[in-house]
């Protein structure tokens, strides 16, 4: 049995495993998306910036001070979540009493404005990043063979995803979230501050993106566009998921990195816009999303 | 123990309160009456500090609560029952139950609180707004008094429930009164009001038209048709 559906095992897994790899980033950066739009109804399209600016913090801890992968895994984050603290308490806090377009508008321009600085100095061409020692090699399963680095990233999303799935839906902090994201004026009344609860909530999904972007360092090279080529198969993953659904935007996440490798395999054609024709099917079908409420 | 003076309250460009003054003693019932639009329920969310913009001087125990920031309201131990109950569909009853976090000592424990409302028991994760509406209100109270708040806004608690529902609402706030909560209590239905309250405001096009001591409530029945057009 060398061929399963008239396709080499090889071939196959190694495509399922590059889509889950996609599908991890998916995740991650739609999962932040679909907390932050929970809370402050703010499409943020900043978030694939967010998530280049998160890969060049670690590159440039890496090439100026030395500083490695794993304090990277932790300082670039914190960068980017105290970046996006200072964008929404100096800049989005002020758009929550007009239309949405607003803030999708301001967040647009800021993504323009941080993907151009960074093209400015540092050029379009990618800038290598080392894979991390402790993650070189890789295992040969029998039937495929898994670079430890891939299998890191499959699990350290699903860890995080999980984690973060975990805290909204079972711990009280979660509880006030959801709270304040079905009715805030009335969560203030309980003496809960709610600004604080927003503009902390916008630091953690867009250090979601950052975390993402570190991960991501080593796979892809650290260029000032690998946020754009990414956020926009992320938007239609949300869309599909459903606006502001935790569970929906990570499973979503998942399946669409999935489907879209194995359309790879058996399709390649299409490979690049299976995504999008399923986003106008679930449109057509579902407009809420397979996981969202009407609204 | 709060003193309402002069109090102007504003939604965008409509100027919804024309000074309005009251005052609510320790351990009084006390109600709002009068008819829809009178500024009952913006009198409540003007004290919350949930208005767009409002004017005059609120003050509980001594403290201003206007140009206070709206989540150190609450912190003061005072507790509110919004009309629409506003439990969370996205939280279980348990949860429902322990959002509002306590703000002072000598609240009442979940123990007392299924003693009080015997139907909350047992249907922690109940999704909140599976809940018949009598029990969202029981909810929205019961949530409230975890607290420790010493005064508790009430609005419209009976609204669309049935008449056994009110019967037990209104021996829950009975009790309440005898556990020495203050209640502010918004009302149309004078009726139940008059079973619970010591004293009534009147209030009329965004401000306090009269008030009436409950033991004088029956000798005052006209000028209460008259306010209540019923």
């Amino acid at each position: 049995m060398s061929t399963i559906f008239g396709i080499p095992p090889q071939a196959l897994f190694g495509q399922l495993l590059l889509g889950l790899i996609n599908g991890s980033f998916y995740a991650l950066l739609s999962l932040g998306l679909a907390v932050i739009f929970g809370m402050l109804n703010v499409i943020n399209f900043a978030h694939g910036a967010l998530y280049m600016l998160g890969a060049f913090v670690a590159w440039l801890l890496l090439t100026t001070a030395g500083i490695g992968y794993w304090w990277a895994l932790l300082l670039a984050p914190l960068v980017v979540g105290a970046f996006g603290v200072v964008l929404e308490k100096t800049l989005l806090s002020r758009l929550y009493k007009l239309d949405h377009l607003y803030g999708l508008l301001l967040t647009f321009g800021l993504a323009l404005i941080v993907e151009g600085a960074f093209r400015h100095f540092y050029g379009v061409s990618g800038q290598p990043y080392p894979i991390p020692d402790l993650l070189r090699g890789g295992q040969n399963l029998g039937f495929m063979f898994l670079p430890n680095y891939r299998g890191w990233v499959v699990v350290a999303s699903l860890v995080v995803c999980l984690a973060t799935w975990y805290a909204i839906e079972r711990t009280k902090l979660g509880a006030y979230l959801r709270a304040a994201t079905e009715n805030p004026v009335l969560v203030q009344a309980f003496g809960i501050n709610v600004p604080l609860m927003i503009t902390a909530t916008y630091g953690f999904g867009v250090a979601l993106a950052g975390l993402a972007g570190v991960l991501a360092a080593p796979i892809y090279q650290v260029s000032p566009l690998m946020g754009s080529n990414l956020i926009i198969v992320v938007f239609a993953v949300v869309v599909i998921g459903g606006m502001g659904s935790i569970l929906g935007a990570v499973l979503t996440g998942y399946g669409l990195g999935l489907l879209e490798g194995l359309t790879k395999v058996f399709y390649p054609e299409a490979s690049n816009i299976v995504v999008f024709v399923i986003m106008a099917v679930v449109l057509l079908i579902k407009p809420a999303g397979l996981f969202g409420r009407e609204r | 123990m709060l003193e309402v003076s002069d109090l102007h309250a504003f939604y965008g460009e409509s100027h919804v309160l024309h000074g309005v003054n009251l005052e609510v003693r320790q351990g009084e019932v006390v109600t709002l009456l009068g008819r829809n639009g009178a500024g009952k329920t913006t009198t409540m969310r003007s004290i919350m500090g949930i208005v767009g913009k409002r004017t005059g001087s609120i003050r509980f125990q001594g403290q201003e609560l206007i140009g206070m920031a709206p989540h150190k309201i609450p912190r003061l131990g005072i507790g509110y029952v919004p009309e629409e109950r506003g439990i969370f569909a996205s939280l279980n009853v348990d949860e429902n139950l322990t959002l509002p976090p306590v703000v002072k000592d000598g609240g009442m424990t979940v123990q007392q609180i299924y003693e009080l409302f015997p139907n909350l028991q047992g249907r922690g994760s109940t999704q909140g707004t599976r809940l018949s509406g009598g029990e969202q209100q029981m909810l929205a109270i019961a949530r409230i008094l975890r607290t420790g708040a010493t005064m508790i806004l009430l609005d419209e608690p009976t609204e669309g429930l049935a008449p056994v529902i009110i019967e037990q609402i209104g021996v829950a706030v009975r009790k309440l009164k005898q556990r020495g909560f203050t209640v502010l209590l918004v009302e149309q239905n004078f009726r139940f009001a008059a079973t619970i309250a010591d004293r009534h405001y009147m209030m009329e096009e965004g401000h306090v038209v009269d008030m009436i001591p409950n033991n004088q409530l029956a000798a005052n029945m006209e000028k209460l048709h008259t306010y209540l057009g019923v």
